[in-house]
């Protein structure tokens, strides 16, 4: 009995002092890790030369923080976590989740109140104070409006989760018109523009991509190539013979599957990495062609001045004839941005249709037998070269598709918007978002994307950090910080789980760590 | 004859800078088998450490001699790019091993992507070009020799010899070759598995920041992006020397660095990244295991 009541205790003390000793340690090797690269900085003086600039308070921080935060994980998050697991000895429940002490009723209704309150007076406001105070009352709003949804999908996790493909393009639909009603027409165009159509983007490629990596196993490390023969195939078709944006999309599909056949046929016998590596290869190779063949491409400089797409003939511009015109609308581009994003979302769908659809054909079924395994798969007289290149010639093919509507969003294409870091995002959405999982990839791609973007928002961290802070700076940084933690907290992606096709009586969901990622 | 006989002397230099990067790769992809995206990063890294520490050194001591700074450089940068990959194998990498393939795959390409725009935050976007450290050339039958390539060569050749030695004299190469061989069976024979791949990833990281400072030395310039071309190349070099034998690696970065500059010597240089990767392309489709590879058995 004795050991019982002092062994608490005791774990306490010896829990304080291992949280100390590794926090101090952690400090220690932080300090190893930033003191030059931190601590010190690399600047030039006005003779060009370069000369060193000393940050010891930064260094401080950073050591600070690394120290702190090893402690309060070992002393007070790791045992919360494992109490979390322990259950009541009197009631033989599971203690609160941290959800449901997160998301209160009350706390709801208040941030529901603020959140509107300040969406309707939020103007008048902001106009009579200082913009510091602006800024933190902007803060206050998203802060607010973020969690009444956050409550909102916690409250009603069941039905959304059981609806939410349906759900999701419900309020895809209906984002342009919302948005149009809540920030008029010129604020809408940052986000319809920037979070709406880039998003989408992103889902159309990793959906593309899902079908080489995710369906068939393969793992392509080049696969913006085939985006970039998308783009380029629009924009010089387009500048060179004049054809238009609907004759010139399916084609960019077609060229770009070409390509992928073409890609695919000699990697036929790799396996693995060294599919991978090259993969990655053709994706470089494309790109310095398209650097480097500069009587055709204009090299760096890229093209310019790409037609934009009609709607049925109609223009988006301001003539007389021209979309805004003929519906009777003041002149301006948000309903070309508009008209872009539900063009996007439709590329997706169709995307999205056709992987599902194929996913049931004898081709999907073959696909995924790949994957899983292929000697297996040969050995029962599945063809796996055509299955090979039948995964890497459709997958292509929506690049293709991506590639030429970003041609005609952007008016502009150049090398520098295919580089392997495009290629390293779009695997990184379809591994983050679960392999096979169509909506988890589109969850990752919001998430990931729509997280970076919302970084230029932040107008506040200026206001904290100074006028030079610029938070674009570091998207990349936390992108790649967020691709690591998601990847070691959830190793299977968002969605952890699979439907397979095929099935005995009923339909159910499996785990994602029973399906392969494949070896070639 | 004399001109090609200079370009086989530049592509040795390039290619013993690409063989020391191409070294970690081949040992970490040896020992647990996942490709160490972030390490032409890690290679970047040491260049950097190279470059703060020769400035540090300068603003201190004033004139000192250049052997000796170069000295303290490569030592500084070793333990700097160690203590990174270290810390990197334990928070990015040993959660996931036992996971499934791809898992380590994407936390090595975003720790490439946080290394990179980590020095960009941190020590700006600029190049960053330093005065030339050693400039002496010397003529050799009409060939010009610099010393810089003599230091690199020399300095290439030397710690080849002194690793060799590690991975096939000592206990620890010992270890490494068990855990390389069958991990579950070097585990129950009492090799500390985990500390033998941590270690691995040190060697690894210290080998690219010799690279690094060879690089930074050699070319006086280095910017946050550096990481990747000759990271890719470095990889692909110990692809095409055969991934994971250490003999392989450097002898395809001396064929990626004689490829490099024969090509661009006699064609266009546009093109030369282009020549690199094609023959990649070619070797792997006609002989898949590398140069000095096994062959891969697939067991049914």
């Amino acid at each position: 009995m004795a050991n019982t009541t002092s062994t608490p205790v005791s774990a306490d003390s010896n829990l304080t002092a291992r949280a100390l000793r590794e926090g101090f340690y952690a400090g220690l090797i932080s300090l190893g890790l930033f003191v030059l690269f931190v601590g010190l900085k690399t600047d030039q003086n006005i003779l060009n030369e370069l000369i060193l600039v000393q940050r010891w308070g930064l260094l401080a921080i950073f050591v600070a923080v690394a120290a702190v935060g090893r402690f309060a994980m070992v002393a007070y998050i790791r045992p919360f976590m494992e109490r979390q697991k322990v259950t009541n000895l009197v009631t033989g429940l599971l203690p609160d989740s941290v959800a449901t002490r997160f998301f209160k009723l009350p706390v709801f209704i208040a941030a529901a109140v603020i959140g509107l309150g300040l969406m309707i007076f939020g103007g008048t406001i902001s106009a009579s104070i200082s913009p510091t105070a602006g800024a933190y009352l902007s803060l206050i709003r998203g802060a607010a409006v973020v969690y009444t949804l956050a409550s909102v999908f916690f409250y009603f996790r069941a039905y959304i989760v059981a609806n939410f493909s349906m759900l999701a393009i419900i309020a895809l639909i209906l984002y342009p018109p919302v948005i149009l009603a809540l920030t008029g027409v010129q604020g809408s165009l940052k986000w319809v523009d920037n979070f709406g159509v880039q998003i989408l983007i992103y889902v159309m490629l990793a959906w593309g991509l899902n079908i080489v990596v995710g369906l068939a196993g393969l793992l392509d490390l080049g696969y913006v190539a085939f985006y970039a023969v998308g783009a380029y195939s629009y924009a010089l078709l387009s500048s060179y013979f004049g054809l238009s944006f609907w004759i010139l999309l399916p084609l960019a599909g077609i060229l770009a599957a070409f390509w992928g056949m073409i890609l695919g046929f000699p990697v036929l016998r790799l396996k693995g990495d060294y599919l991978a590596i090259v993969t990655l290869a053709f994706g470089e190779i494309i790109r310095l062609v398209l650097i480097n063949w500069t009587e055709v491409t204009k090299g760096t400089f890229g093209v310019s001045g790409i037609p934009k797409a009609t709607l049925f003939g109609i223009k988006f511009d301001a003539s007389k004839d021209g979309f805004a015109a003929l519906m009777g609308l003041p002149m301006s581009s948000a309903y070309y941005k508009i008209f872009l994003f539900y063009l996007i979302l439709a590329l997706a769908l169709l995307t999205a249709f056709v992987s599902i659809r194929l996913r049931r054909m004898p081709i999907g079924r073959a696909w995924e037998a790949l994957r899983e395994d292929e000697i297996a798969c040969r050995s029962l007289g599945i063809n796996t070269v055509t299955t090979k290149l039948t995964a890497f010639s459709i997958g292509a093919m929506f690049g293709g598709f991506a590639g030429s509507f970003f041609a005609v969003r952007q008016g502009f294409v150049s090398p520098e918007s295919f580089v392997f870091l495009e290629s390293a995002i779009i695997l990184a959405i379809v591994v983050l978002g679960g392999m096979g999982s169509l909506v988890g990839i589109a969850v990752a791609a919001a998430v990931m994307i729509g997280g970076t973007e919302l970084l230029r928002e932040m107008s506040l961290l200026k206001q904290i950090f100074g006028e030079d802070f610029t938070p674009e700076l570091y998207r990349m940084l936390l992108f790649g910080i967020a691709m690591i933690v998601v990847m070691v907290w959830k190793p299977r992606g968002f969605v952890g789980s699979r439907e397979p096709t095929a099935f005995l009586r009923e339909r159910k969901s499996v785990s994602g760590s029973f399906t392969k990622e494949g070896h070639g | 004859m004399e001109y090609f006989v200079q370009q086989l002397v530049n592509g040795l230099t390039l290619g013993s800078i690409y063989g020391l990067i191409a070294i970690g790769y081949t040992m970490v992809y040896g020992i647990i088998g996942m490709v160490n995206f972030a390490h032409g990063d890690i290679f970047m890294l040491g260049g950097f450490s190279a470059l703060i520490v020769y400035l540090l050194l300068l603003s201190v001591f004033g004139g000192i001699p250049i052997a000796l700074a170069l000295f303290v450089m490569i030592i500084v940068a070793m333990l700097m790019t160690g203590l990174w990959n270290w810390v990197i194998e334990k928070m990015a990498y040993r959660p996931l091993r036992g996971s499934f393939r791809l898992a380590p795959l994407i936390t090595a390409i975003g720790m490439s992507i946080a290394l990179s725009n980590f020095i960009q935050v941190t020590q700006g976007p600029r190049n960053k070009p330093i005065p030339s450290m050693v400039s002496s050339v010397y003529e050799v039958f009409g060939i010009s020799i610099s010393l810089k390539q003599i230091i690199i060569v020399l300095v290439t050749a030397v710690l080849l010899t002194i690793f060799w030695y590690i991975v096939n004299h000592t206990p620890l190469g010992r270890a490494q070759r068990a855990t390389e061989q069958d991990r579950k069976m070097a585990a129950l024979l009492g090799i500390d598995v985990d500390k033998t791949i941590s270690i691995t990833f040190v060697m690894g990281a210290a080998l690219a920041a010799v690279a690094g400072t060879m690089y930074l030395m050699y070319y006086g310039v280095i910017v946050f992006t550096d990481g990747f071309t000759p990271g890719v190349k470095a990889f692909t070099a110990a692809v095409l020397g055969g991934i994971g034998s250490l003999p392989g690696a450097v002898l395809g970065g001396i064929m990626i660095g004689l490829i490099e500059s024969l090509w661009s010597a006699y064609f266009t240089i546009d093109y030369k990244d282009v020549a690199t990767f094609s023959i990649l392309a070619v070797v792997l489709i006609f002989k898949p295991s590398g140069i000095l590879g096994r062959p891969e058995v697939e067991k049914v």
